[in-house]
């Protein structure tokens, strides 16, 4: 809600027109959808089986005041947040140090590239091992998923910059330093900003597929809801095997949102800090 | 008065540029690309040089080897009395005394063009950033470009982002200002204003212009010579001094020396480019 809020200042009235309109219609096909076989005695494919937008909203207006769903959001911020921002304060530099190094480049990217295609999702046992608990190895599948993206786009984006930038700063006097400072971070930034959104993305994948993954799993103590360990994603799950197909859908659409509050955030940010890149 | 014309004077007899027998080859010695060969060139204090060639014959390349981004196989390179690149020191070190201002403008895009204009002076510590952006706004001034400062390049037109380009050249004083095709993608119309812009700047800064061009009547409106080199490898083929009376504006154009010029320069580049596009095909 707080997403439909921003809504008008950032596409205008039309838009915001449009988005509303689209959202409803969707709504009442999904509405007639699921319902056509209480109706009719004939339960439309797919769409029949899952519960109608109506209920969906009631169960979810329920739900507003239950601790356990509000600590799932809490405890996948946490998570998106730790992973996303680590990945960021390792993978900035980890991506700078290949694309300007060349040694390092030849020494560390191979092994990178190795890395690389294996899925996040593919380390959860792994890191199941590695991590003394539970919240650590969420946390390190999590880092992973926006790392590879994040330091992709810096690589990228530092390799990328236009050498008559460089050369004029060295005109005009600009040390080593200055020149990394002044040209070489700040052009690679809508790199940085591009590997950013793309990584939070990620992210939530991520997150959300391994909290049901380990969350799921006997290994953890059965919380309802929420919980320690819980997250969304368990949410999610937990809500399957309690047989609440009301409350799975709420838990896609609270990600949903998730997703777009933190992809909106990060474009906030990136219109912040690099000003030049905002279309007039 | 007096004494700004003596200073004029003085500040005219700094930047000189002199080219001897420079020699660049791309790749190895043996069978690589000559681009440069024995090219010998003096552009004197306070005018502006013209250089013209067919395409590919090593203008940008000698231009480079003057700016410092890369060495030079022999020869050497002279500004005034110090050497900046010859026997023992084959590239010469970038300096502010030498800018340059590239065929699709290289002004910072993440920066306002006001925090552009100010990127020399603050980097070496020679201006606080206070004083830089009176010095700036005063320069830009002059140059017809109040109301710009905190605008970003991408939000202005190309001809005047290279105005700004040329006011964040001169805001470091220097003694040469290196110019490759500046207004190449401009259209005739901004191309006159920038030219009677860049004059005046001229007129006013008696700053040592090298400047490289296709543009033949651009070279000699602009020029106090205009050099004609080979094609590649690159060496000069004729020197023209413009006897055309300064200031000049656009009306010389239609002037009967002017036309003169034009012919002589355009028999030489003719040829030139004639061989080069013969070797072209030899080649191809
Ligand atoms: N880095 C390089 N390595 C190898 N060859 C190069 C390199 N740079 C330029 N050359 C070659 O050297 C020759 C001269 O290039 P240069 O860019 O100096 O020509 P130019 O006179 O500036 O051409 P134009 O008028 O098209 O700008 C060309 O044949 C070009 O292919
Ligand atoms: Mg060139």
């Amino acid at each position: 809600m707080f997403a439909l809020a921003q809504l008008p200042t950032m596409l205008g009235t039309r838009a915001t027109a449009r988005a509303i309109i689209a959202i409803t219609l969707a709504a009442v096909f999904w509405e007639i959808g699921s319902r056509f076989g209480d109706w009719t005695g004939a339960r439309l494919p797919f769409i029949g089986v899952v519960p109608p937008p109506s209920r969906v909203l009631l169960v979810w207006y329920n739900l507003i005041g239950d601790y356990g769903y509000w600590q799932s959001w809490y405890l996948s911020f946490l998570r998106v947040l730790g992973g996303f921002g680590a990945a960021m304060v390792l993978g900035i530099p980890f991506g700078m140090a290949l694309a300007l190094n060349r040694t390092f480049y030849q020494t560390a990217f191979p092994t990178f590239e190795v890395l690389r295609p294996i899925p996040p999702l593919a380390w959860v046992p792994a890191a199941i091992l590695f991590w003394p608990t539970q919240e650590l190895s969420i946390a390190f599948i999590t880092f992973l998923g926006a790392f590879y993206t994040i330091v992709i786009n810096v690589v990228g984006g530092a390799r990328s910059i236009d050498a008559r930038y460089i050369q004029s700063a060295n005109a005009m006097g600009a040390s080593r330093w200055t020149v990394f400072r002044r040209v070489v971070l700040p052009s690679t930034l809508p790199s940085i900003i591009v590997g950013a959104s793309v990584g939070m993305g990620v992210t939530w994948e991520v997150v959300v597929a391994a909290e049901m993954i380990s969350g799921g799993g006997s290994s953890m103590g059965s919380g309802t809801g929420g919980g320690t360990g819980g997250g969304l994603g368990f949410f999610i799950w937990n809500s399957y095997t309690g047989g609440s197909y009301e409350q799975i859908i709420v838990g896609m659409i609270s990600i949903g949102i998730a997703g777009y509050i933190s992809s909106s955030a990060i474009r906030a940010l990136g219109d912040r800090i690099a000003p030049w890149l905002k279309p007039r | 008065m007096q004494t700004t014309l003596d200073q004029t004077k003085a500040r005219a007899l700094r930047g000189t540029i002199r080219i001897e027998s420079a020699v660049k080859v791309y790749g190895n010695p043996q069978n690589g690309v000559v681009a440069v060969d024995h090219c010998s060139l003096e552009c004197p204090p306070g005018e502006i040089s013209m250089v013209v060639g067919p395409s590919g014959c090593g203008k940008t390349t000698l231009l480079n080897a003057i700016a410092g981004f890369h060495s030079l196989t022999s020869g050497a390179i002279y500004l005034d009395d110090e050497m900046l690149c010859g026997p023992g020191k084959p590239k010469a070190d970038p300096g502010s005394d030498r800018i340059v201002v590239f065929q699709n403008g290289a002004l910072f895009p993440w920066k306002t063009n006001i925090e552009n204009v100010i990127f020399g002076p603050v980097m070496q510590g020679k201006l606080a950033v206070k004083e830089a952006k009176d010095k700036a706004r005063t320069m830009m001034a002059e140059a017809g470009l109040s109301g710009i400062e905190n605008d970003y390049p991408g939000q202005i037109s190309s001809g005047v982002r290279r105005r700004v380009e040329i006011v964040r050249a001169l805001m470091n004083d220097p003694k040469v200002l290196l110019l490759d095709e500046p207004y190449r993608a401009l259209d005739s119309l901004t191309k006159s204003v920038m030219h009677e812009s860049l004059l005046e700047t001229c007129y006013r800064n008696r700053i040592t212009v090298f400047f490289i061009t296709h543009d033949l009547e651009e070279a000699i409106f602009l020029g106090d010579q205009v050099v004609i080199m080979t094609s590649r490898p690159c060496r000069t083929k004729k020197l023209l001094k413009i006897d055309l009376p300064h200031p000049r504006d656009y009306s010389i154009v239609t002037s009967r020396r002017f036309r003169e010029l034009m012919d002589e320069t355009m028999d030489a580049v003719h040829e030139e480019a004639m061989k080069a596009f013969e070797l072209g095909e030899r080649e191809g």
